[in-house]
């Protein structure tokens, strides 16, 4: 990883603060501002606005480290994740939002939906 | 030369022969008259699953159900004795709706030691009893006594909170569940409490959307995707192995596509997600090691046609309530709420064990998201079966053996409401 991106840090009273990754994922923090979302609303909705270019650049990136960052974040409890943690867990969560579109459908949207919009009202934190 | 070939003996539909094998109607799907009729006849008399008691952790919890088919809201509340209760969301003194969420269209929930309403401030316990009322002296002849909260029938069954809207319901819970859905009886559904829970509004017929859930005919074709291409097919179909009717309630059983559990295909019969988390539709490839959720421990009635391999059974609960278990140690449900003649608002919930840690959190958004999205296609697809059936071009319809379970809704919704119109009684005999 000598030749990783370093994160970039937050800067203290911006406007947009740039979720920070734990430091040996910094190479996936070129899409931390776009896919640290915290629900599944928030990332379906991301992957509805998304091109398949922006998808698969996305998915591309994450698929290498997916299981690296299953085994870092199972270091940690789970209802107590440092903040890079959790932001490195809902980017996960994003990686497994995009899949579909790259690997299944090759479109953003599921085929044969129609109009059909499901919204997730409940779900576990974080 | 296109005669049918299945002989009804050697059917699943055979061993009903009071279904018989004839073209049916989906005119309960299309009429307004007929949508006015089932409220009555059946979700104001079939016992309605509205929750489930982990959403009451506490003395005091509630939350509101509002069912737009009953014209109705409920209170569904512990009491302090740690009761489950429900009530009609009315307040008895101007009739306003007691509790809502942001506006009178919203459901709500909480904690509270009693109800007020927000009109003119009277006052309930969460036994329903009146406590309160401002300016009481200026009422006549009155005694608070005389104006509880109105009480729904409440009862529990393995942790789902069921009402019915009836004055007297015909049947215990218990007795309407039968022994099939009481076969249910001793999973461990208080260790398998992880929730994500959706809500879609969607346009049909409720039960033209249930009868999507209710067979697999349609898999191979409408989520064809499910496979990876070189294992799909338009031709071959799929049949599910074991189907079982109890009185209004159905049961079908899967074991695995074509015989073989979906973790267990060879990694090139998979899409890559699946390999590098672990996960996929039918669930985490690991079972949790909760002794409770070993198949060799969950209760007979789980797998009624001792499928082995055994991989789901979707019980189909009347009127429209739905528990698919998945050996995978998760379980879903799936609720159709009318809101007209042809549209209807739609729950689906997983439910898995509380994750121990990230990556068993992300096997179950692995789950939760693949599985979103062969609802997806049916909800979108189903629009269509509306617009198709209200057309009226056709009036009779041909059904498989494999769509025995959309063959007994139908005839089960037609049975109760022509026993509702000729005795008003709920349950046919």
């Amino acid at each position: 990883m000598s030749d990783a991106i370093p994160a970039i840090p937050a800067i203290p009273g911006s406007a947009t603060v740039l979720p920070i990754l734990p430091e040996t994922f910094s190479d996936l923090a070129p899409f931390a501002a776009r896919w640290c979302l915290p629900t599944e609303p928030a990332r379906y909705a991301e992957r509805l606005r998304s091109t398949m270019a922006e998808l698969e650049a996305f998915y591309d990136a994450a698929r290498p480290r997916v299981r690296e960052a299953m085994a870092h974040l199972d270091r940690f409890p789970l209802d107590a994740l440092p903040e890079p943690e959790e932001n490195l867990l809902h980017l996960v969560y994003s990686f497994v939002m995009v899949s579909l579109p790259v690997e299944v459908w090759h479109q953003p949207r599921v085929i044969d939906a129609g109009t059909a919009y499901f919204d997730r009202h409940l779900e576990p934190t974080p | 030369m296109a005669r049918a070939i299945k002989e009804a003996e050697a059917s699943w539909t055979g061993r009903y022969p009071e279904l018989g094998t004839g073209l049916v109607s989906y005119e309960d799907s299309i009429s307004p008259e007929f949508y006015e009729l089932e409220r009555e006849a059946i979700f104001r008399r079939a016992w309605l699953n509205v929750g489930r008691v982990e959403q009451l952790p506490r003395r005091g919890s509630y939350f509101t159900r509002d069912l737009a088919v009953a014209k109705t809201s409920v209170i569904v509340a512990r009491d302090l004795s740690g009761q489950v209760r429900a009530f009609h969301n009315v307040c008895r003194h101007r009739g306003n709706k007691l509790l809502w969420g942001t506006t009178p269209n919203d459901e709500t929930s909480g904690v509270c030691r009693e109800f007020m309403c927000r009109y003119h401030g009277w006052r309930y316990t969460l036994e329903g009893q009146l406590t309160f009322v401002l300016q009481e002296e200026e009422f006549f002849d009155f005694d608070r006594r005389d104006f509880p909260l109105v009480p729904v029938h409440c009862e529990v069954w393995e942790g789902f909170i069921f009402v019915n809207l009836a004055d007297q319901p015909g049947q215990t819970l218990t007795d309407f569940l039968g022994p099939m859905v009481r076969g249910l009886e001793g999973y461990p559904f208080h260790l398998v409490t992880e929730r994500y829970a959706f809500r879609a509004d969607l346009n049909s017929n409720w039960k033209i959307y249930l009868d999507a859930f209710q067979e697999y005919y349609h898999a191979s074709v409408l989520h064809s995707q499910q496979q990876v291409p070189s294992l799909r097919s338009f031709a071959t179909g799929y049949k599910a192995p074991h189907y079982q009717i109890d009185g209004p309630h159905r049961l079908v059983s899967t074991g695995g596509w074509k015989g073989v559990p979906r973790h267990q295909l060879p990694h090139d019969k998979m899409y890559p997600l699946e390999p590098l988390t672990e996960a996929g539709l039918m669930g985490p490839w690991q079972r949790p090691d909760i002794p409770e959720l070993d198949p060799a421990n969950l209760p007979p009635g789980i797998n009624p046609g001792g499928l082995d391999p055994w991989s789901i059974s979707n019980f189909q609960i009347f009127p429209n309530f739905v528990i698919l278990l998945y050996e995978r140690g998760w379980y879903l449900t799936y609720h159709y709420w009318p809101t007209s003649h042809r549209t209807h608002m739609w729950e689906m919930s997983y439910y898995f064990p509380p994750s121990r840690n990230a990556s068993e959190r992300i096997r179950h958004e692995v789950t939760a998201v693949i599985s979103k999205e062969a609802g997806l296609q049916d909800a979108g697809t189903l629009d269509g079966t509306q617009m198709g059936l209200e057309s009226r071009v056709v009036s009779r319809w041909p059904l498989s053996d494999q769509e025995i379970t959309v063959r007994h809704l139908h005839k089960t919704t037609g049975d109760w409401v022509q026993a509702y119109l000729r005795d008003g009684m709920g349950a046919p005999a």
